[in-house]
């Protein structure tokens, strides 16, 4: 099972960005994927940014997919996308039906937002062109095997293994709601939080997470526990979304899972403080934010 | 000059509100079979196949069409009933199927080419190449676009798509982009996109305290009320919580409130619209009844005279008295909602 690294979620600074991927370039993941996928406001990095990182990525042997916008509302997003299903160089990973439009006939990654529930559809998005889906974070191990099992030759399946889960987007900018600025003179008021703005309820619980546009879980999925069941399944690809801190000992910590080298219970113990708690709700067909320390059938 | 008509699209979550909608103007009623398929899955709301079929046969003995809605995405336990639920569609001769599943596409596309296909809201394309791609693979005639986009861009879509655009006129906001909403699963385990069901009743407890009435979900509390304030059904997207290190509790996604888009009527028919959609198939008879009457009589006034439109008081009344928390709201398609 290979190990990629999903796209930022977050607004960081251009520097931030740089060292980030500078430290994944000697990470064990094998493939990273990059690009905004939240707002177009967010130009810390331009394309051109984004395909030179890629480079680099590429020169130090992960292999590189451009990710996408998961919501696409002005007409000067559908071109930009339109030149990034046209670089020449790096596969992309759709997030919605412009993307699979623009793909159609193209190698291309399916990605968490395109909504993929049954085999049938993933007969249509291989036929499309797609050699990977990556399944809708809402969905049970109990769907993911069904579907993994009836897949199309040549299409591979990822799972968002670790990070915030991408809940809902929406028009609105709940980020520039919680500043009382209108989103059209946003102030780019995310580049503010680098791990998004919390939202708990009213007895103090902490629930979800505003990131501008869109809403996160508040507690990371976290599927350490389920590595030995997706190896066994034979899932080709596990991914890590970047969060502020820790990602690399979440790297490595599902790195040496996958690899035999911890036990599931030792990797835990490796990135248990990082997070005052997880979630893993939507592997057992339950509740998203639930957790479950032991995921034994 | 008045160069096209908006079809009247009105909710019908039974027989009885198929017939008042019928009744009082619409010119095609939406429905669902029961079941997982739909995305208003209620206990008691929805149609059995005789129903189906009494209903169809009320709808065009009056000239108004039927469309089925089977737009959640049917995961593999339910794909059986889901295309058995399009062969009846097709079977029954309904006007048109909204479907959101790219797999029910293909399934219906390749079985029954003669049944017209809309592409649901839950299917969230909010661009022209997005639409296209529907009309291009499966032939997809008509799509209900989300809730997202400004009236601007609304216009924008449809000069560039090849897909005639059907728009919200009326009823519950949704304020995240539909088919792309898990707030509900990952506080119950059941989404709109997996179980046809926001918010579902069985996770709903409203409980008694010191501090007021509670409403939790799952056990997640959503919203207290004091005494005297209207408690709304307890959907995430319209609770109050704290955001950051803030003390007050506030609306941070949505307060309770009603999409209408009387006022702007007119501008949605220059814009190129062919279709406005009327939320509600979980609403009474007698609600879909008054707001089919309210928007037949607002369309009709649209349709003799665009230029010269001007809403009647008493149909904002009407509107208002229907509307969820009491207000109204252009939502995205007034852009400083966004």
């Amino acid at each position: 099972m290979k190990l990629s690294l999903g796209p930022i979620q977050y607004y960081w600074p251009r520097e931030r960005v740089m060292d980030f991927y500078k430290a994944v370039e000697a990470a064990p993941v094998d493939i990273v994927y990059l690009g905004e996928t939240v707002c177009s406001k967010r130009r810390e990095l331009r394309p051109a940014d984004w395909l030179e990182l890629a480079d680099r990525l590429s020169a130090a042997s992960k292999t590189v997919v451009m990710s996408t916008l998961a919501l696409m509302e002005a007409e000067s997003e559908q071109l930009a996308l339109e030149r990034l299903v046209n670089n020449g160089r790096y596969m992309i990973e759709a997030n919605d039906a412009t993307g699979l439009g623009l793909s159609t006939g193209k190698p291309f990654v399916a990605g968490p937002h395109i909504n993929t529930y049954n085999a049938g559809t993933l007969k249509e998005l291989a036929d499309v062109g797609a050699v990977r889906w990556v399944m809708p974070v809402e969905l049970s191990r109990d769907i993911l095997a069904a579907m993994h099992a009836a897949r199309p030759q040549g299409l591979e399946t990822e799972v968002w293994g670790f990070g915030r889960l991408p809940l809902a987007f929406s028009a609105r900018c709940f980020t520039a709601r919680a500043r009382n600025l209108p989103k059209d003179n946003c102030e780019l008021a995310c580049i503010d939080y680098p791990g998004g703005l919390s939202m708990s309820t009213q007895d103090g619980n902490d629930f979800l997470n505003i990131n501008g546009i869109q809403l996160q879980s508040a507690d990371p999925a976290n599927l350490i526990h389920a590595v030995p069941e997706l190896l066994d399944m034979g899932v080709e690809v596990l991914r890590i979304s970047p969060e502020p801190e820790g990602t690399e000992q979440v790297i490595q910590a599902f790195r040496d899972c996958i690899e035999g080298t911890r036990s599931s219970a030792q990797a835990m113990e490796q990135i248990k403080g990082l997070y005052p708690r997880f979630s893993n709700g939507y592997w057992k067909g339950e509740a998203g934010m639930n957790w479950q320390e032991s995921l034994s059938a | 000059m008045n160069p096209q008509r908006m079809e009247l699209v009105c909710p019908a979550g039974g027989l009885p509100a198929l017939r008042t909608a019928v009744d009082h103007g619409a010119d095609a009623v939406y429905l669902s079979l029961r079941g997982e398929t739909n995305a208003r899955n209620f206990p008691g709301l929805n149609f059995d196949r005789k129903a189906l079929a009494k209903g169809i046969a009320y709808a065009h003995g009056k000239g108004t069409k039927v469309y089925m809605a089977l737009n959640t995405y049917p995961q593999p336990d339910i794909w059986k009933a889901a295309t058995e639920a399009v062969d009846a569609a097709a079977a029954e001769g309904v006007d048109a199927v909204i479907l959101a599943d790219l797999g029910l596409m293909r399934h219906a596309a390749d079985n029954h080419p003669d049944l017209t296909l809309h592409l649901s809201v839950q299917g969230s394309a909010t661009t022209a190449e997005a639409l296209n791609f529907y009309h291009d693979r499966y032939g997809v005639r008509r799509a209900v676009l989300p809730r997202v986009l400004s009236l601007s861009q609304v216009a924008q879509v449809i000069e560039r798509t090849k897909v005639d655009i059907e728009v919200f006129g009326f009823g519950s906001l949704c304020v995240m982009v539909e088919g792309r909403c898990m707030l509900s699963s990952y506080a119950t385990g059941d989404s709109p996109n997996t179980k046809g069901a926001c918010s579902p009743a069985h996770s709903v407890r409203w409980i008694e305290t010191d501090r007021g009435r509670e409403a939790r979900l799952n056990g997640v509390l959503i919203d207290t009320f004091r005494e005297g304030e209207s408690a709304g059904y307890p959907v995430i997207c319209k609770g109050r919580y704290h955001v950051g290190d803030g003390e007050d509790t506030v609306y941070a996604i949505e307060e309770p409130t009603s999409l209408s888009t009387l006022d702007i009527l007119p501008d949605l028919l220059k814009a190129g619209v062919k279709a406005i959609k009327l939320e509600g198939r979980q609403r009474s008879p007698a609600y879909v009844g008054k707001a089919t009457q309210v928007m037949r009589q607002a369309l009709d006034a649209v349709h003799a005279n665009p230029d010269n439109y001007t809403p009647k008081p008493e149909w904002a009344q009407q509107l208002a008295g229907m509307s969820e928390g009491r207000t109204q709201t252009l939502g995205a398609l007034h852009r400083a909602w966004q």
